[in-house]
């Protein structure tokens, strides 16, 4: 018999720190935290806040490791920073959805949405984002009409017809797609309108939008047809269904939910992009509903020139949080109804 | 007793190939109207999808030859952007500077913290919570850019003062740190900015990846009376791994093609500042946004140009990406 | 090493769901005790119970008392962690570490408690190979990962691995339904040697093997589909499957359900 074993602890009774312990050396630490920085005389709490997080750890290991022994103590070091890091990160996310309701409500009025900047300053009170609203609905959905039928035909052909050289080709550059930048996107149609020596329009917007959503699409659309199970297919084949009507009556239906999903989620992504817009679309402060002629406002973009031109302005400052609120509002919306699509309309899998 | 159990296991899924086949002639066999126009129609999609991609790589690259054979700079290595003088001279190193340096301080914050709270999700977090906490960072994904950029300009930016004070009076003397007391609006505010950006990106494909840690190999290490950190470190990282990589370099193509984040939060300049604490540098796209109002028409081509580099830098990190995933779901499919 | 297992008043859930109902029962050292009983009774589940593993699936909860030498596992301050330490599991499906080469499998319990000289190291690993009847096979490949091996040396790794530990309890979870019948010989062999050292608990589909490998034999059984599962006996092996004293039992092993 080793001798290793003989080392073991004969009694299950690992010694254990108390539950409230890491909350007691978490106050502990916090406490001579201060103190140290009074002592000191820091005045950054951020440096408080470092020292109290390092006498933590240091003291959580110190102390388990002397009662527990070194493995509890690695434990209850990881499970700290994990917690840690849970935490360090809701804080900007908690700030930033904060700032934008509370600033945002401040403007945000339907004489807000029902109007548009004009001849207002923007380094003045008033105006609103109809235009930019408008003009981000145009051209999104004109994306979107472009972007839609080609992401869930070429789904379709992967899924359903393609097992050779071009298929792979295709789900190899649709993976490339998705990782092109909204503004590499922007500078392509960019390209095209200075070889045809074109003025910025909204339908140019919606043409680096398309490109930039066809790859969502055709991502999410593929999942949802890869679910489908075989039998529903081979059934409706057996029946002599020509393959066309099996693909519209049976596998599509059966899917739609999901790639409805997928086709919102796609327009909540690319509504909020602004680069390829500021490049092609320039921004507009009256209204112009014709997406083919002539500048258009976005409300990203809007966004973003009221940030932009401010000079320092509370009120521009205002209209963009105002703005930010009703983008975010209408992503949120957006995603939220389409994962209830997903969730009322999933294939029942029998599980 | 050494005659062992070779035979009782499954052969590899040879059975996919006749299916594949028989697929196969069901596109070849497509002779009714109706089959052969639906199949040409989502054919022609699909190769839509292609000479798209075509079509950005040869406008981009024919507008940027336009541009670059006219430079009188050499355009990497130039530390300047004039295009609006005769002879034009303009290069990309204090953008490739830039773009680089913010996303690898982006990097280094975001994927620890995406890594440890991907584990909370999976393992620490209490049970009911998990849902929940999981959706909010999926709607997190989708907060547009802007917003995170206006935010990070009025709220974040204010709020950095502390901190580079205190990184300059302890890490100043390594010259990274030093700060001269300009506005905070430097390459570490922005690198801050985008890892935040970027955190639900790596957050999600991680806990996917954690999640997909097979059970039984964690009760393996459980049974063997391994604490949860032992556990994680046995059963759950080594089959992350690959994971985790993939989804960094996910979270690096959106870094790196980040436009608005930036240029509402740098205040760019165009040269090479050695500290990440004094405002200045600039990155490609915010280039591209801040200087293509007052840009002419060769103005633009050089910006092209410079879309261009950014577009090969992203194609080859998501290529890198895509091919790690790629393997990984091969070595996990050989041990199913 | 082996030590006896006491269980009183013992019930399991799975979140609001009663999975096993006051069950009490003895396992003696040194023996071989068999759980048998038709599939959902609750035999995996108690026998999770005994290395405090339930408590690890989501909802799982205990009440009740499993006493390991007098000390009850479910005390106050007792630490799962040593629990299972106590008491090594063995699980269905071979589960060997497949970032771990064989070497690393065995010692990976070990390397776990603490540091051990490579020496000493390697001699653990080497016995304990050798009680899993495995070193002939894999001597010469202790570098390689386990994942390489068969099916069953799979689970005769995982079974050195449990071993290498020392613990006082084996629990085998039906440890040869994923094996052909050669590597379930081997298994049954090699679980009549381990007795001598370990007191071993073993769930198992298959009567036969019950009646094989075990000296002591205890049958499950639940009233309905969503009902607790119970004990309904446990004795010796021999008079189990001879002449039972409930007649379920019989009904079971006679094949006439489950």
């Amino acid at each position: 018999m080793s001798t290793a074993i003989v080392d073991k602890p004969s009694t299950l009774q690992g010694a254990r720190l108390p539950k409230w312990a890491p909350y007691a050396i978490a106050g502990g630490s916090l406490a001579l935290a201060i103190g140290i920085g009074l002592a000191a005389g820091l005045h950054s709490r951020v440096q408080w806040g470092l020292i109290a997080a390092i006498l933590f750890v240091v003291g959580t290991y110190g102390i388990a490791a002397r009662v527990e022994g070194t493995r509890q103590a690695k434990d209850r070091i990881a499970t700290s920073l994990v917690w840690v890091s849970f935490l360090l990160a809701v804080v900007p996310l908690v700030s930033l959805v904060w700032v934008t309701v509370a600033r945002g409500v401040k403007v945000l009025d339907v004489y807000f949405l029902t109007h548009s900047m004009g001849v207002v300053a923007d380094t003045e009170p008033g105006g609103g984002i109809y235009a930019a609203i408008l003009g981000s609905l145009e051209q999104v959905g004109l994306a979107t009409l472009i972007a839609a039928p080609v992401g869930v035909l070429t789904a379709i052909y992967l899924v359903e017809y393609g097992r050779g050289n071009l298929s792979r080709a295709i789900t190899f550059f649709v993976d490339v797609m998705t990782g092109i930048p909204s503004i590499v996107a922007g500078l392509f149609i960019l390209s095209l309108m200075l070889m045809l020596d074109l003025e910025p329009f909204g339908f140019a917007g919606s043409l680096a939008l398309a490109i930039l959503m066809m790859p969502v699409v055709v991502r999410s659309t593929e999942e949802m047809l890869k679910l489908v199970p075989n039998e529903l297919r081979e059934a409706s084949l057996a029946l002599g269904v020509p393959k066309w009507r099996t693909i519209l009556k049976v596998v599509l239906p059966t899917s739609i939910g999901g790639i409805t999903t997928g086709i919102m989620l796609a327009i909540a992504r690319i509504a909020g992009e602004t680069a390829p817009v500021l490049l092609l679309v320039w921004g507009n402060p009256f209204i112009n509903a014709n997406p083919f002629e002539g500048a258009q406002a976005s409300l990203p973009l809007y966004i973003y020139q009221q940030y932009a031109n401010s000079a320092g302005s509370g009120a521009a400052y205002d209209r963009a949080w105002a703005a930010s609120l009703t983008l975010i509002a209408f992503v949120m919306i957006l995603n939220l109804v389409a994962r209830g699509i997903a969730r009322w309309k999933a294939p029942k899998t029998g599980r | 007793m050494d005659i062992t159990t070779k035979h009782t296991e499954a052969p590899p899924p040879a059975a996919q190939a006749p299916a594949g086949t028989e697929q196969k002639r069901a596109a070849r066999g497509a002779t009714r109207p109706g089959d052969r126009i639906f199949l040409g129609l989502s054919r022609g999609s699909g190769i839509f999808l292609l000479v798209i991609m075509a079509a950005i790589a040869v406008f981009l690259t024919y507008r940027a030859s336009l541009a670059i054979s006219k430079d009188e700079a050499n355009f990497l290595t130039a530390f300047e952007w004039n295009t609006g003088v005769i002879p034009p001279r303009f290069g990309i190193a204090v953008l490739a500077f830039g773009t680089i340096v913010s996303s690898i301080v982006a990097m280094v914050i975001a994927v620890p913290i995406a890594v440890a709270i991907a584990l909370f999700l999976t393992h620490y977090a209490p049970r009911k919570l998990r849902g929940p906490i999981a959706y909010v960072i999926d709607l997190l994904a989708a907060v547009p850019s802007i917003v995170y950029g206006l935010w990070g300009a009025l709220i974040l930016v204010p709020h950095m003062d502390g901190l580079f004070g205190w990184l300059n009076d302890y890490l100043g003397w390594t010259g990274v740190f030093s700060w001269e007391g300009g506005a905070p609006r430097s390459m570490l505010t922005v690198g801050i900015l985008l890892a935040i950006m970027i955190l639900p990106v790596i957050t999600n494909v991680s806990r996917e990846v954690f999640r997909q840690a097979p059970q039984m190999i964690e009760e393996a290490a459980l049974a063997l009376g391994a604490t949860r950190w032992e556990v994680i470190r046995m059963a759950v990282l080594p089959f992350g791994r690959s994971g985790v990589i993939s989804a960094s370099m996910l979270g690096l193509g959106r870094a790196l093609g980040e436009t608005m984040a930036v240029a509402t939060v740098l205040s760019p300049t165009f040269d090479i500042q050695t500290s990440l604490l004094d405002p200045g540098g600039g990155t490609f796209a915010q280039n591209i946004a801040s200087k293509f109002g007052e840009a002419t028409e060769f103005g633009r081509d050089a910006l092209i140009a410079s879309g261009l580099v950014l577009f090969v830098i992203t194609l080859l990190v998501n290529g890198a990406a895509r091919a790690i995933i790629a393997r990984r779901k091969e070595y996990s499919g050989a041990n199913a | 090493m082996a030590k006896r297992i006491d269980v009183s008043g013992l019930t399991a859930y799975y979140g609001s769901h009663k999975a096993i109902e006051d069950i009490s029962m003895t396992v003696e050292p040194r023996s071989v005790t068999a759980f048998i009983g038709p599939s959902g009774c609750g035999k995996s589940t108690f026998l999770r119970t005994l290395n405090r593993m339930h408590e690890v699936t989501s909802g799982g909860r205990v009440e009740g008392k499993v006493l390991l030498d007098d000390e009850d596992l479910y005390g106050h301050g007792i630490d799962p962690v040593s629990v299972r330490r106590e008491v090594g599991m063995v699980f269905q499906r071979p589960n060997p570490f497949p970032t771990m080469s064989i070497f690393d499998n065995v010692a990976a319990g070990l390397r776990l408690n603490g540091s051990y000289k490579k020496s000493e190291l390697s001699d653990i690993v080497e016995k304990s190979l050798k009680g899993a009847n495995l070193w002939n096979e894999v001597k010469d490949r202790l570098n390689k990962p386990g994942s390489g091996l068969s099916g069953g040396q799979q689970q005769r790794l995982c079974i050195a691995r449990a071993i290498a530990v020392e613990p006082n309890v084996l629990l085998m979870d039906e440890p040869c339904s994923a094996l052909d019948p050669i590597s379930t010989l081997a298994i049954e062999d090699l679980i009549g040697e381990l007795k001598e050292r370990f007191t071993i608990v073993i769930v198992t589909h298959n009567m036969q093997q019950a009646a094989r490998v075990s000296d002591r034999t205890a049958f499950f059984n639940l009233a309905a589909v969503g009902q607790p599962g119970k004990l309904i006996e446990i004795d010796d092996t021999e008079r189990i499957f001879s002449n039972p004293s409930v007649q379920a039992t019989e009904d079971y092993i006679s094949g006439r359900f489950g």
